[in-house]
């Protein structure tokens, strides 16, 4: 299962940081999305994996881990927040400029994707 | 607490100037002149302790465990350093009111040199030396401000910058000699530094150190080869040249080395060192000052010149030398201010500066002419006026040492020769411009000023005659106690203009008669220099700025190339080569902790993330499809959480990811809909080969982790959530109790997110497509009538469940980040099943205000604890006996998480109601909406 989860977040964090490394601002978005989303699960982890085993006094024997879980619930949000934040200022910047390209096009002419 | 005060007077008094700007200006000169004043008479009330050889301390901690205090001290060396400053500075007040013209702008002018003042004072009073090396560094930047204070001339800037860039300089590099000796001694303070000063001594760093400190005095002090400067700060208003560049900055490099005289001198490498540049500086200095034309040119070289003399009395760190030098220090201030203050008189008068064309001024300005004689006798040491005195004293000392063995006469004949060319520049300041024939073209016709801007003048050359009469009335007391701060001896004075005859009056006698020699066959000398090629310091030094910056753009352009594409990727790589030594040096990637078996459910989840995943990655050019997929990951990542023990986490992400979502499909709506073409193959395989590499990495480095066992502090949250916190869902109470603060600071954050995308709104101007990319206008019907319904029903039961999770998150899953985006994904559905319009008549709700209601309330909570005594954010909590629902628990913590719940409702409607608003009428288009 470890190497199974492991392998997981290793493809989520590789699928993430193509996306963050596209020339256009949405992709970018999305990849910086996905890549929170595979910083929280390896976050998470480091409480190692447990089933069954809810941080909720009474609900069982034993307990996981409760404090990665808070520190990761946290991030969720800020993690939202940012999200929202870099879409809306992707938004802006095609508004103000009129395209979506992430590369300064007047003092440099190696952009592709166009 | 009167030395604080001393030092708080001037610093809060820069404040004063400005205030007053509405009114007259005799009202805005008093108000510099008041605190100054003020500060001098606590000086000289305290001055008698310190006469009595006590030392005044004070102490206030502040950065203790850096060795950083507010440590003030009154010995003998800062009580006359603080009353030149003071006393001297009141002058100056009173001689810029005169001199400022109506054009000039005084308050700023007065509000920097108040700052200048309180800087100097605590240079001179810190007993602490990480604490005077901030005063240090402050005094170079007011003076930057001072000397570039006409900052519409070139000149005043350029001559600001240069004396920044070399005094700032020489600051960084005494912070690194001060920050070795106080990791040598353990400490910074003054007191423990020179009780030190025998292991310092001894000590592998004290050459560095040395060289550290000497480096930011003598760049301070402009001695050889850092003398450039300071000609050219002389850009600067004459009552600054006054202020600063005789009496007070120019000294702070010798009143460090007068400091660190116990700790730093007596060995060979201070004795060479200092003695040598002093020398060639004072040699060098006085060589130019004869050269120049200007008439504050002129004093500038003279000032390096007596600096240079300064400086190597304290090289030659005898008893006797060192009374020279702080006596000069007196001497010099009290002269050279006055020559200062008449030189900007003339200027002020006549309209220029240049010797060359101001001539015979006698019958024009008599008083001045006369006030000029005496200070400049002094400067040239012509008894009976107090720098004869000091020359005299510097004679015997050059006499008495005997540190270059057999070359030892070197050091009198060469500083008989200094004195030679002093005279000579001395009689050419007073003999080119008050006599030698008549005035040629002045812009303006000279006459004597207005008394009361000769007053402050007057005071100073009273001085000079009254301490070259009566030396020991007026300065033994404080000569004596400055002397014994620096030898840690006190000396025995005994000052007088008679000596008999002995070796010091031959060599004054050699010194007059040989200036005059040097005056009169002044054009020899002036044609002898014409055939070196002028070098001019200013460009020079301009051309290296030039050269260094020119050098780092070059350097930065090849990295700063305005792509993100290329940033990014070095980062990336970056991160590659750093990590992978890192984790090959992992000897057994798995480790010793038992692992779960496969199941079919997470194999299943699995390989749907990892079809999500590639999925977004390789269809990312078809927008909607990649938002799809986007959130199959976002609902498998979900799924984890809740498989591993972690529901509070489902719950979040899976709100979250409906959030996000949506917010996604409204941000397509304003981007460019073409799908642009692929990137090269080339670039798609480089970034294909970094993706892989950092996910390898994250890959194994988790496989890492998760295969280890681990200790973990959580224990104590299991152990006292239910007994300290008052509730069962641990995560909760981690959350709202245990790290209430990182919390605070969380939602702190979102909030200020939120404002930052309701600014990025404001007043927009979207890119707003009427069709699809076919050409099809959008859908008549804007509302469902289905959704509408749906949704409207469902909007009620949405709430209760919010507050129903929010009730209960202290216990079970739930809690105020959970309930909040419920709740706000409730309201967003309305906003999109019934539009803005429908929404707005029934809940006009202002979600900026309920935001910040959100994060007073967490804060007020915290502070809450305060009225109780304990730390901030202590939780409390007790149970309640309700009707009807019986026991219940009451916890500080849940409203603290009420908190919490209000700021995520507001900061999720902030963005995506004012974001959903763009298309709208109710845009956002004025500031505060």
């Amino acid at each position: 299962m470890e190497a199974l989860y492991a392998i997981t977040v290793g493809i989520l964090t590789a699928c993430s940081v193509f996306l963050i490394l596209r020339g256009r601002s949405f992709p970018i978005v999305i990849g910086i999305t996905m890549l929170s989303y595979a910083v929280n699960l390896f976050l998470f982890s480091t409480g190692r994996l447990v089933i069954g085993e809810n941080p909720i006094l009474g609900s069982g024997d034993s307990y996981t881990d409760p404090l990665p879980q808070a520190l990761v619930l946290t991030a969720i949000v800020i993690g939202f927040a940012m999200t929202a934040y870099s879409i809306i200022l992707a938004v802006r910047a095609r508004g103000e400029i009129g395209t979506d390209e992430v590369n300064d096009l007047d003092t440099h002419n190696d952009t592709e994707g166009r | 607490m009167s030395l604080l005060l001393i030092l708080l007077l001037p610093l809060v008094g820069t404040a004063l100037p400005l205030l007053m700007r509405q009114t007259s200006r005799a009202a805005i000169t008093w108000s510099a002149l008041l605190p100054t004043l003020a500060a001098l008479s606590l000086l000289l009330y305290s001055a008698p302790q310190t006469l009595a050889g006590q030392t005044p301390q004070f102490l206030f901690p502040w950065l203790s465990n850096l060795g950083l205090d507010i440590a003030l001290r009154l010995d003998g060396l800062s009580l006359l350093f603080a009353g030149l400053i003071l006393g001297i500075g009141v002058l100056i007040i009173a001689y810029a009111h005169y001199y400022l013209s109506s054009k000039d702008d005084v308050p700023r002018f007065y509000t920097s040199l108040l700052l200048f003042m309180a800087a100097m004072l605590g240079i001179a009073m810190a007993d602490n030396l990480l604490f005077m090396w901030v005063f240090w560094e402050l005094t170079s930047l007011s003076s930057f401000l001072l000397i570039g204070y006409w900052y519409h001339s070139s000149d005043a800037r350029r001559g600001a910058r240069m004396a920044l860039a070399v005094t700032g300089g020489g600051g960084l590099a005494l912070l690194a000699g001060i920050l070795l000796l106080g990791h040598i001694v353990g400490s910074y303070q003054v007191d423990d530094v020179i009780s030190a000063a025998a292991e310092i001594r001894e000590h592998a760093l004290y050459v560095p150190i040395l060289l550290l400190v000497l480096l930011g005095a003598f760049t301070k002090s402009a001695q050889f080869p850092f003398q450039f400067w300071l000609p050219h700060a002389m850009a600067a208003p004459t009552p600054v040249s006054a202020y600063l560049h005789s009496a007070t900055m120019v000294k702070a490099g010798i009143f460090l080395m007068a400091r660190l005289h116990p700790v730093l001198a007596g060995s060979e490498w201070w004795f060479y060192i200092v003695t040598l540049t002093g020398l060639v500086t004072l040699l060098v200095g006085a060589y130019f000052a004869i050269l120049k034309h200007d008439l504050k040119g002129l004093l500038a070289f003279s000032t390096i010149s007596h600096l240079g003399l300064i400086t190597m009395l304290l090289g030659i760190g005898s008893q006797v030398a060192v009374v020279t030098a702080l006596f000069h220090i007196i001497n010099h201030a009290t002269f050279k201010a006055s020559l200062f203050m008449i030189a900007g008189i003339i200027d002020h008068e006549s309209g220029t500066r240049d010797m060359r064309k101001l001539n015979g001024l006698l019958s024009y300005m008599p008083i001045t002419a006369t006030v000029a004689m005496v200070a400049a006798a002094s400067m040239a040491g012509i008894p009976p006026f107090n720098g004869f005195l000091s020359k005299e004293m510097f004679f015997d000392a050059s006499v008495q040492q005997h540190l270059f063995g057999g070359l030892s006469w070197a050091l009198p004949a060469l500083a008989t020769l200094g004195a030679m060319l002093s005279v000579a520049y001395s009689i050419r300041f007073i003999h080119d411009v008050f006599f030698n024939g008549e005035p040629k073209d002045l812009p303006k016709t000279p006459h004597d000023p207005p008394r009361m801007m000769l007053l402050p003048v007057f005071i100073l050359v009273l001085l000079c005659i009254a301490i070259g009469l009566l030396p020991m009335t007026l300065v033994q007391g404080v000569l004596m106690q400055a002397v014994a701060a620096v030898t840690l001896r006190l000396p025995e004075l005994d000052i007088a203009l008679w000596h008999g005859f002995n070796m010091p009056l031959l060599m004054s006698a050699i010194a007059l008669v040989g200036g005059a020699v040097i005056y009169l066959s002044r054009h020899h000398l002036f044609s002898f220099n014409r055939q070196f090629d002028a070098i001019d310091a200013k460009q020079l030094f301009e051309h290296a700025v030039q050269r260094s910056t020119d050098r780092a753009s070059a350097f930065f352009e090849r990295f700063d190339t305005g792509s993100l594409q290329r940033y990014l990727a070095l980062i990336f790589v970056t991160v590659l080569l750093m990590l992978i030594p890192a984790v090959a040096e992992i000897n057994f990637l798995g480790g010793s902790r038992p692992q779960l078996p496969i199941d079919m459910v997470s194999m299943v989840g699995a390989i749907l993330l990892v079809v999500g995943a590639m999925g977004v990655a390789i269809f990312h050019r078809q927008r909607l499809t990649a938002l799809l997929m986007l959130s199959v990951v976002g609902l498998m990542v979900s799924l984890a959480f809740a498989h591993f023990s972690a529901p509070d986490l489902a719950m979040t992400q899976l709100i979250v990811e409906v959030v996000s979502i949506l917010l996604m499909i409204l941000a397509l709506f304003f981007m460019p809909q073409r799908t642009a073409r692929a990137s090269s193959g080339h670039r798609v395989a480089r970034d294909v080969i970094i993706a892989s590499g950092i996910g390898g990495l994250v890959a194994s480095l988790n496989y890492a982790i998760l295969t280890r066992p681990f200790e973990s502090i959580s224990d104590f949250f299991l152990a006292n959530a239910k007994t300290g916190g008052g509730g069962t869902n641990v995560v909760n109470v981690i959350l709202v109790d245990f790290r209430g603060f990182d919390t605070l600071g969380e939602i702190t954050v979102l909030a200020i997110a939120a404002a930052g995308i309701h600014k990025l709104l404001n007043k927009l101007r979207p890119f707003m497509p009427s069709s699809d990319v076919d050409g099809r206008p959008w859908h008549r019907i804007r509302h469902p009538l289905m959704l509408t319904t749906v949704a409207r029903m469902l909007l009620p039961m949405a709430l209760i469940v919010g507050v129903y999770i929010f009730m209960r998150g202290h216990n079970l899953p739930g809690g105020g980040f959970i309930a909040g985006l419920i709740t706000a994904s409730a309201m967003i559905l309305q906003y999109m099943a019934s539009g803005v319009d429908w929404v707005k008549a029934r809940f006009d709700l202002n979600y900026q205000s309920l935001m910040s209601v959100g994060v007073l309330i967490a804060t007020l909570t915290g502070l809450g604890s305060w009225v109780f005594d304990k730390p901030f954010l202590t939780s409390w909590f007790t149970y309640l006996e309700w009707p009807l629902v019986g026991k219940f628990e009451f916890a500080t913590a849940l409203l603290f998480d009420l908190g919490v719940y209000l700021t995520v409702i507001g900061a999720t409607m902030m963005i995506l109601a004012n974001f959903g608003k763009m298309t709208t009428r109710h845009r956002p288009t004025q500031e505060g909406n």
